[in-house]
């Protein structure tokens, strides 16, 4: 293969990764039969009265902040719902044991800290809130 | 905090350079790269050369109004950008091409990601490194 058709061959890979990756970050998917359960503990807080959505963040994440942004703000008009944002690389033990795999990861916990839906990537508002909206 | 459009123009010429080392198979053009990625990820993003052409003839055309962003995932992925041109470096100059090529490639597939799609490779890369 000449390398002309090597550059074009990676940026067509590239672009369709891309869009994939796109169109794939931040769903919302609802984990019915999770056997992942916090406890206040592990995440150095109380948990929200009716619900927490707990955030994993690093450093090395711009996503991360508008994650932040977004879940404070949609989450300011529940007052039972707590937001907890923790630092994934100082919570290795507990993000092996929830495979947590990149930043930002955002899991929706019920009232005994159970996960019920988590999404990979930045969550988009609109999904934010109706996933509250079933909580 | 710095522009976080600096980042991804650097990471657009960052793809036409990669490019052309992969085309022309220069030592010299995979060099520059090279210490590009070198400065950026030691020195910091905003030291770097790009960021300079950046900061001289492309921010004064755009908006004042812009997003800023945390330095270290940038310099988190001039660091990995570094790593795959080390690799593409040691292979033009022993001219064992298989590496050179692979490495290019690799660090080309990044760099192409950030800069059209402002894909984040820290957010991916970075964890899974850590939780080993």
């Amino acid at each position: 293969m000449n390398s002309a058709a090597i550059v074009v061959a990676v940026l067509l890979l590239a672009t369709g990764y891309g869009l994939v990756d796109r169109k794939r970050a931040g769903k919302i998917k609802a984990k019915a039969d999770s056997a992942h359960s916090i406890a206040p503990h592990e995440i150095g807080s109380e948990l929200g009265e009716s619900a927490t959505v707990l955030q994993f963040s690093s450093a090395f994440c711009t996503p991360c902040r508008s994650t932040r942004s977004i879940l404070s703000s949609v989450i300011a008009h529940y007052p039972k719902i707590k937001h907890v944002e923790v630092d994934a690389e100082n919570n290795l033990a507990l993000v092996r044991r929830l495979d947590i795999r990149q930043t930002p990861t955002t899991l929706f916990l019920n009232a005994a800290g159970k996960e019920i839906a988590r999404a990979v990537g930045s969550p988009k508002r609109d999904q934010v809130i109706s996933a509250l909206e079933r909580i | 905090m710095i522009d976080s459009r600096g980042p991804r123009w650097s990471a657009g010429l960052t793809s036409i350079v990669l490019a052309v080392a992969l085309i022309t198979r220069s030592p010299i053009v995979i060099i520059i790269q090279l210490v590009q990625f070198g400065i950026g990820a030691f020195a910091g993003p905003p030291r770097s050369p790009y960021a300079w052409l950046y900061k001289r003839f492309v921010q004064p055309r755009l908006s004042k109004d812009f997003d800023s962003e945390d330095v270290r995932p940038p310099q988190f992925a001039q660091f990995v950008g570094f790593i795959f041109a080390l690799l593409a470096t040691v292979g033009a100059l022993t001219q064992i091409w298989p590496l050179f090529t692979i490495a290019t490639a690799c660090a080309l597939f990044a760099a192409f990601l950030n800069s059209a799609f402002g894909y984040c490779l820290g957010c991916k890369l970075y964890l899974l490194g850590v939780r080993l």
